[in-house]
């Protein structure tokens, strides 16, 4: 048997119910490893060992009543911007820095309902504002396939945590490809829902109307797991669907043959590393082999859509984190008057990004240039929701790069907002469609780093999206090698 | 130099639902500071707000019953601003796309009608309140107003006198008491008004600059920052000066109004649409389904009081201007069932004691059912009109039902024909010369003699009874 932390949840879930290993054990198993090699990738910001361990001991008994399910003593990570009663939740900022939630976000309520383990809460970039996980207040994360290199972001920790086997899947979020890039990056799967298939509350928000939750896992089936569990109606929030949610396993090892997989040609252009082109269209041509029929589409408006992200993601920030202001929780920075303690309170509180943000999207809303920015972004917005929707009449799902780039080396970013601003090309017009998403492992670059496809689908197109990456996964094996660095360590 | 003054007013009134807009927190006002919060009233990282139908529905009905259009859909926004009473950094309002537009509500000022329009009515949630310390520099923040339901009411600008102005006003918060959607108390803010006001030259089609007046927790003052904000205008416009576009704050300990802000200090609000919640739909269905519970308004209930009781135009408006009085009217009908007795009585009567009282109806002692008990010992002759005004004014002062008083004070008519006979004789006695004048044909002197044995009496003799006993007496 293989060690316990390199467990998938599809090979741990039946073991832990035959009673071969008990939750306690594995949950042990891992918090000693994330004692020991936390440090040198920085994955994790809170490590809850007492909560833990009282989860695996509640799965315990419910695995011995038999009323135990897939997700029953499964330790996971979640990302730290989702609410967890009575366990620090800080989005990576030095203003939440003590921060205990009353309450549990809707996905992690499900998660416990279901009898996971919540290990503990994962770094990301500041309010997920980022794309490698730099901006955090609590240091980067580091890329177990290369320490040098990020994580991508802003679900680094997420990522890294899977990818180095500290925690056997995560959630994660994703705005502008917050999953799907750190996925990509770290070689292992992660899955951008539809927008409203996760309840966001209890996420905290950075721009609410492309925000939604996903899984991060070693293979595909533990994503579907993982959405077997979160996905569906919650009444506690309004953007969430009231479309039952299937059974997300259901597709999973139906064969590809005659599906048709769309090439957006707009995907493949200027600016794409050799390599990565090079993966995404051997990964192509392996989807051909199983039968998948390719078609070349065209999304025209793919080059207006980091422009209308950069005003509408920046104009919701600045309201949503307008409630950090000192007054009734988190860091408060005294000064003369009331004008002077927000004032302090926010240079200090938030690092350069989300200041950089926060004013980006004041002034797109200010009086006067409201018309020619948010509006005109929100016009965009519905141009790029058209290009796919015209794009799924021709195709089942899309195929794609999901960044120009392997992971960059730390500091390569934030050096250059503009160039990482860009490096999300190809996955926000996903988030401003609103649709699904998938990056799945399919190759390395010439420095041993990971490669991720982006196989894409219309609304509630879930099910064809995790078919055709469990089938491109299946043929495959990129998602079964492990990082150097992790190799030998237990 | 003559000027017109054009106003128009802004208000919000506090819907009556039991839970708050976007949460399920109680919204008793009262309780003790922050004990009706949740999560999601006080704006913690990654809540999101529900709506709440009721406040809609709430909303609606003073949609229609002031004739307002009701859009298909309409969009929440968000109003930013930085102040420690907002929890979220900023208020779910509506802005663009409000519930409901284009209504109008007449008034009467002078026995002349007038139509006001109403721009629009949107919903929006309340914000906290700061309680400042009165010993330290220190202030605290109750959240528990936080997320209560408002809507805000905007008329056009066509309101020309304060008077205009406050029969506006009142005629607003009749409307809401009427649907009970609110309590329409100004004191304790649950319903609040404020006021943009300009001058201009009579027939002059442009509008002045004007200042928005806030802090006027009652009719009088709103009456009175008008007046003085209209005598400030003019005085620097005579001169000719300039008005500064300002928000101005009413005084009523000094009685003026101050600058509170200028244009330039004036928010930015930076309204986009709230992508936490979906647009409001309304369906004709609904719509209609709400239009027929509407209760009966005031309009209608007035020509009702005509038609079905007989009353004089104007009695039927007085009664109907407050609701409370119009039930308190047909409260008293059900045991009384004199419409024009009662009405009378409430008109004078009851409403010299609500004045006295300035806090309304309910404060006054004496209850519907009490003052139809009154009026029906005046009608069975027990007790006459002239004692029945003592009564009421002692049940007023006590409480008291008019029984009780009436037997404690031995109030109660004299209709013992023998006793009152008796007096009647010795007044007849004591009186010769004018005994005289009515057997020589002089019938007026009746009322001297039945005065004299009312004033015997201290005016408990039976009036009738008294006419009666004297007519047979001097026959004789």
């Amino acid at each position: 048997m293989k060690e316990l932390h390199r467990l998938s949840i599809s090979e741990l879930s039946p073991l832990l119910s035959q009673r071969q290993v008990s939750p306690v054990e594995v949950t042990e198993s891992l918090l000693h490893r994330i004692a020991a090699l936390n440090e040198e990738i920085n994955a994790y910001i809170t490590v809850d060992e007492a909560g833990a361990l009282a989860q695996a001991k509640l799965a315990e008994a419910r695995l011995g009543k038999g009323e135990a399910g897939p997700l029953t003593g499964i330790p996971l990570a979640i990302k730290d911007l989702l609410a967890t009663c009575g366990l620090r939740t800080t989005c990576g900022s030095r203003i939440l820095e003590n921060y205990l939630p009353p309450y549990d976000a809707t996905v992690c309520a499900r998660l416990r309902e279901e009898g996971a383990v919540i290990l503990g809460k994962v770094n990301m970039d500041e309010f997920a504002m980022g794309s490698s996980t730099e901006n955090s207040a609590f240091g980067p994360s580091r890329n177990p396939w290369n320490r040098e290199c990020i994580t991508g972001g802003s679900s680094g920790g997420s990522a890294a945590a899977v990818a180095a086997d500290l925690c056997l899947a995560s959630l994660g979020s994703d705005t502008g490809g917050s999953i799907r890039q750190p996925a990509s990056h770290c070689g292992v799967v992660g899955l951008k829902p539809t927008y409203g298939r996760v309840s966001r509350y209890g996420l905290v928000a950075y721009a609410s109307s492309l925000d939604q939750i996903g899984p991060i896992a070693k293979e595909v089936r533990d994503a579907a797991l993982l959405m077997n569990a979160i996905a569906g109606y919650d009444n506690k929030d309004s953007t969430s669907a009231p479309v039952p949610a299937p059974d997300y396993l259901e597709t999973l090892g139906r064969d590809i043959k005659g599906l048709k997989v769309g090439v957006p040609k707009e995907y493949f252009g200027q600016g794409l590393n050799a390599d990565v082109e090079t993966a995404v269209k051997n990964a192509l041509l392996t989807l051909e082999g199983l039968g998948a029929e390719m078609v070349e589409v065209s999304l025209p408006h793919t080059e207006y859509a980091v422009a209308a992200y950069y005003v509408i993601a920046p104009a919701e920030a600045s309201s949503n984190l307008a409630r950090y202001d000192g007054v009734k929780y988190g860091l408060r920075v005294p000064g003369a008057n009331l004008l002077e303690m927000y004032a302090n309170t926010r240079t200090q509180g938030f690092g350069p990004e989300v200041r950089r943000r926060v004013m980006l999207g004041t002034y797109a809303l200010s009086a006067g240039y409201y018309d020619a920015y948010y509006r005109k972004a929100s016009q965009v917005r519905t141009l790029i929701r058209r290009d796919f929707e015209a794009a799924f009449e021709k195709c089942a799902v899309l195929a794609a790069p999901v960044a120009p780039t392997p992971a960059p080396r730390l500091g390569e970013m934030v050096a250059d907002p503009l160039t990482m601003y860009l490096s999300d090309i190809f996955t926000i017009s996903v988030n401003l469609a609103g649709i699904p998403a998938v990056s799945v492992p399919c190759g390395f670059s010439r420095e041993d780093l990971p490669i991720g496809l982006q196989i894409l689908g219309p609304p509630f197109g879930e099910p064809v999206i995790l078919q055709a990456a469990h089938a491109f996964e299946q043929a495959t094996d990129f998602h079964r090698r492990k990082p150097q660095w992790c190799e030998g360590k237990s | 130099m003559e000027f017109e003054a054009v106003i128009g007013l802004e208000v919000h009134a506090q819907l009556l639902t039991k839970s708050k807009i976007f949460c399920g927190c109680a919204t008793t006002f009262g309780a003790p500071p922050n004990t009706q919060t949740c999560p999601v009233c006080l704006g913690l990282p990654g809540v999101l707000p529900v709506l709440n139908r009721k406040a809609v529905e709430f909303a609606l009905k003073m949609a229609l019953a002031t004739n307002c259009t009701v859009a298909p859909e309409s969009v929440f926004a968000r109003k930013n601003y930085f102040y420690p009473d907002l929890p979220k950094g900023y208020q779910i309002s509506q802005y663009e796309l409000p519930l409901a537009e284009h209504g109008y509500l007449d008034i009467t000022v002078d026995s002349h009608s007038k139509r006001i329009g109403i721009t629009r009515i949107h919903l929006e949630e309340d914000a906290g309140k700061l309680i400042h310390s009165p010993s330290r520099p220190v202030s605290f923040v109750d959240f528990n107003r936080t997320g209560v339901p408002l809507i805000e009411i905007v008329s056009e600008p066509d309101m020309r006198t304060p008077e205009e102005a406050v029969e506006y006003l009142k005629g607003l918060r009749n409307i809401l008491l009427y649907l009970e959607i609110c309590d329409g108390n100004m004191e304790e803010g649950s319903l609040r008004c404020d006021a943009n006001i300009s001058l201009r030259r009579p027939g002059s089609a442009e509008l002045g600059v004007k200042t928005e007046l806030k802090n006027m927790n009652s009719f009088r003052f709103v009456r009175q920052a008008l007046e003085y904000e209209i005598r400030r205008q003019r005085a620097l416009l005579s001169e000719g000066r300039e008005i500064v576009q300002e928000t101005r704050l009413w005084d009523a300990a000094k009685g003026q109004t101050f600058s509170m802000r200028g244009k330039e200090e004036a928010h930015d609000y930076r309204y986009f649409p709230d992508p936490d919640l979906v647009p409001v739909k309304v369906d004709a269905e609904w719509l209609e389904s709400i239009r027929r519970g509407l209760p009966e308004l005031p309009a209608e209930r007035a020509a009702r009081f005509q038609t079905e009781y007989g009353l004089p135009t104007a009695d039927a408006e007085v009664l109907t201007s407050d609701k409370a009085l119009a039930d308190y009217f047909e409260t008293c009908l059900q045991d009384f069932p004199q419409p024009k007795k009662v009405a009378n009585w409430i008109m004078s009567e009851l409403m010299r004691e609500v004045k006295k009282e300035e806090a309304g109806i309910d404060a006054v002692q004496v209850t519907p059912r009490a003052l139809a008990r009154l009026l029906a010992l005046v009608d069975r002759g027990e007790i006459s009109g002239k004692i029945a005004k003592s009564v009421f004014d002692e049940m007023a002062a006590t409480g008291k039902d008019p029984e009780a008083i009436i037997k404690e004070k031995g109030l109660v008519q004299i209709s013992d024909t023998a006793a009152l006979e008796a007096q009647a004789r010795e007044i007849i006695a004591a009186h010769p010369k004018e005994t005289a004048d009515y057997r020589a044909g002089k019938t007026k002197v009746m009322g001297f003699f039945v005065g004299q044995l009312m004033k015997k009496t201290k005016g408990q003799a039976n009036p009738k009874l008294a006419n009666e006993i004297f007519q047979r007496l001097l026959s004789e």
